[in-house]
């Protein structure tokens, strides 16, 4: 199989290289156009603030060739984020592949930190990404910014409140989470995406 | 619901973990990778790794482990020892590093704290404490523990906080090595008054001193060498007495 990851100035590309060769696949980390387009399956992952990654995506001509894609693909955290409509991080203009925005989170008990930071369980997933769950299992979450629940919701975490930490919409598969360091349940998760 | 964090923390002397430990199934007991992958499968939830090496090679080889560490073990890990600029954390988190933490070179050079916030994030700058209780009030301490600052535990706390760091991690040296329990007052003012999560360290000897950590210290994680070093307390044995305890555990 052939797995592509989106080459990119994200913090965390290396992490998903290693995941994967854990999980016995050698991804091919690359922004050339081409070779994403005859990828299997794409990674785009996301370490770093909305703003100065989504213009670096528009002068690379990455952000059209994301949308286009229709092979299944899988994006993480802030790869997330930027495949939705908006984002409060530097108000701005993200992909639009699911129509819906993304906020900052306001604690409003002391006891509530930003970043909403360690291991947090997933509830009520619905995508394939998570077949094989019979409970809810702790992934890894590291983030300020959230997307509200929506019609693509495909897992929700209760975090200050009630959230989006996974979307699914037809090949666009997202989680807010970090798969590549939620140790077994993060490696089912990848497994899982690997093989639709 | 947010789960309190377990977390071994190993020390790392020319590329070998330095305190022993009574693990049998491991091929290599002082590899900290094969060390590192065993607390991960037992449930470790994080890992820390103190280069406490005091050479130029040293760091050398400790930057090739981060590699190794990286490659092989699937949960989040903070490296630390020997960070005194921005390009010893560029260097570290390219390694694969997920965070790193800084001690006495915070201290010397508070204004690192807000360039590894700027330039990498808040989310991986741990600043570490070491603090001692003096007849004046928690004291904090350079280089290991050797030499008394000026510096106030609450106030350098809070300094950091507002500097941009993402956790704090404070080693009571009045606990440490003693197996007493963490000291849970100033762990409790910690994290009543940063709006950061604080990591309790120094004085688990009983799996009750995590709990205590945790309600009564208000911890959002707990870091312990010894007791899991040598076996004393299995880390999913921890965490199932926890669960019991009523504390938010990830099983």
């Amino acid at each position: 199989m052939n797995v592509a990851i989106i080459k990119y100035n994200a913090g965390n590309i290396f992490s998903v290289d290693y995941a994967l060769k854990r999980i016995g696949v050698t991804p091919i980390i690359t922004s050339d156009k081409e070779t994403l387009l005859k990828a299997d399956k794409i990674i785009f992952p996301g370490v770093g603030e909305a703003e100065t990654t989504m213009k670096y995506l528009k002068e690379q001509n990455l952000d059209k060739l994301i949308k286009d894609l229709k092979q299944p693909l899988l994006g993480i955290c802030l790869g997330m984020q930027l495949m939705c409509k908006y984002s409060e991080e530097g108000n701005t203009d993200c992909l639009g592949i699911f129509d819906t925005e993304v906020k900052r989170f306001c604690p409003e008990r002391h006891k509530d930190k930003v970043p909403h930071m360690g291991w947090n369980t997933i509830e009520n997933t619905l995508s394939p990404l998570f077949k094989g769950f019979d409970k809810d299992e702790y992934v890894y979450f590291v983030h300020s910014y959230y997307v509200p629940l929506n019609e693509f919701t495909a897992a929700r975490t209760n975090y200050i409140l009630p959230y989006s930490s996974a979307l699914h919409k037809d090949n666009f598969y997202a989680t807010q989470f970090h798969p590549e360091k939620s140790g077994r349940t993060g490696e089912r998760i990848l497994r899982n995406f690997l093989e639709l | 619901m947010l789960a309190k964090r377990i977390i071994p923390c190993l020390d790392i002397k020319d590329g070998q973990t330095v305190k022993g430990t009574k693990f049998v199934n491991l091929r290599q007991a002082g590899d900290p990778v094969e060390l590192g992958k065993a607390y991960s499968e037992q449930g470790a939830d994080e890992l820390v790794y103190l280069d406490i090496t005091a050479s130029h090679e040293g760091r050398k080889t400790f930057t090739d482990l981060v590699k190794r560490i990286a490659a092989q073990i699937n949960i989040p890990f903070t490296v630390g020892g020997g960070i005194n600029e921005l390009k010893d954390v560029d260097r570290l988190l390219n390694a694969g590093a997920d965070k790193v933490s800084i001690n006495s070179a915070a201290i010397r050079n508070p204004m690192l704290v807000d360039e590894i916030a700027k330039h990498f994030g808040s989310q991986v700058c741990v600043v570490a404490i070491d603090a001692r209780q003096t007849a004046t009030g928690w004291k904090c301490y350079l280089n290991g523990g050797r030499v008394e600052t000026e510096r106030y535990l609450y106030e350098w706390a809070k300094e950091v906080n507002d500097r941009g760091a993402g956790e704090i991690l404070f080693t009571s040296m009045d606990h440490d090595g003693v197996k007493t329990g963490y000291a849970n007052e100033a762990l409790a003012h910690l994290s009543e008054t940063l709006d950061i999560p604080v990591i309790a360290s120094g004085g688990a000897g009983k799996m009750e001193h995590f709990r205590d950590a945790f309600t009564f210290g208000k911890a959002d994680a707990a870091l312990a060498a010894s007791v899991f070093h040598f076996g004393e307390i299995p880390i999913m044995k921890l965490k199932e007495y926890l669960h019991e305890e009523g504390i938010s555990v990830r099983l």
